[in-house]
């Protein structure tokens, strides 16, 4: 059977993917990618959790990390291509500018 | 049964095309593994009986976010390859590993799974997105109607931020500036 843990151990292993991507990429447009994956290593833990405690209040906290994720894409994505639009990189170490 | 069949090819799946979005070197990749990405957890939302939270995955992820992230694409250079410096890969596996494992040890070390009763008791009597319904417009209202604000925060920016210069072509910007820095 599968339970509760089985869900919970992916959701783990799906955040420590994003983990290793924000840490690892130096490409603006990868850490949103890395971004998007830990948010949904996190929503699939509240729904595992809503389905085997019974309880619906974790789909309700899934349903507005949906809503708060679209609106950091939407900002996000503006910004992204504010910065390529004056920088022509999107590398992080380019865009290095406050070297003291 | 077929529960355990599909969880197992489910995340074998997600894990395998989440890895290839985090170490792809090629930004198309990384999209079009993202978005399947996204597709298969959907897949795991309707297995854990949370239907409306799947099909608003499915939309919203999928057909919105992607969708998104799809013509922002347009704007950057996405045929040649990244290169980039990446941060030396066995540290930051073991910064990223331990730290999952530390928040599953922190968690589940701390919260008595005794001691959790369901604040919002899941009516057996009504249908997932009959319940979602009930909840959205009872008890989460107020954080709705707020959600909804920031929403359309969210897009008069978006608007404003992306919208400016939309009608000078960006190839023809950067040649003409290429030429200025070698003036320069």
């Amino acid at each position: 059977m599968i339970g509760l843990n089985h869900y919970l151990v992916l959701a783990g292993i799906l955040f420590a993917i994003g983990l290793i991507g924000v840490l690892r990429r130096r490409n603006l447009l990868m850490l949103f990618f890395s971004t998007e994956i830990m948010l949904n290593a996190a929503n699939v833990a509240f729904a595992a959790i809503s389905n085997f405690y019974n309880d619906l209040s974790g789909q309700m906290f899934a349903f507005f990390v949906i809503a708060i994720a679209a609106s950091e894409v939407a900002i996000g994505l503006g910004l992204l291509i504010l910065v390529y639009k004056k920088e022509n990189t999107l590398d992080l170490d380019d865009l290095a500018s406050m070297k003291g | 049964m077929f529960e355990q069949i599909a969880f197992y090819i489910f995340s074998v799946l997600t894990i395998g095309l989440f890895l290839v979005t985090v170490f792809s070197k090629n930004v198309l990749y990384a999209m079009t593994s993202l978005a399947s990405g996204m597709v298969l957890i959907a897949g795991f939302f309707f297995l854990v009986g949370a239907d409306f939270l799947g099909v608003v995955q499915l939309i919203v992820y999928v057909g919105a976010v992607m969708a998104l992230y799809a013509f922002g694409m347009m704007f950057f250079n996405v045929t040649k390859d990244l290169k980039e410096k990446t941060t030396s890969n066995i540290w930051v596996m073991i910064v990223g590993v331990s730290v999952a494992l530390l928040m599953t040890l922190m968690f589940g070390g701390v919260v008595n799974p005794e001691a959790i009763y369901a604040s919002l008791p899941i009516n057996s009597n009504m249908t997932n997105p009959q319940a979602v319904g009930m909840a959205l417009f009872t008890k989460y209202l107020v954080p709705f109607e707020v959600a909804a604000i920031m929403l359309l925060i969210a897009m008069i920016g978006g608007i404003i931020l992306a919208g400016k210069k939309m009608d000078t072509s960006l190839t023809n910007i950067e040649d003409e500036e290429l030429q200025r820095k070698d003036v320069k």
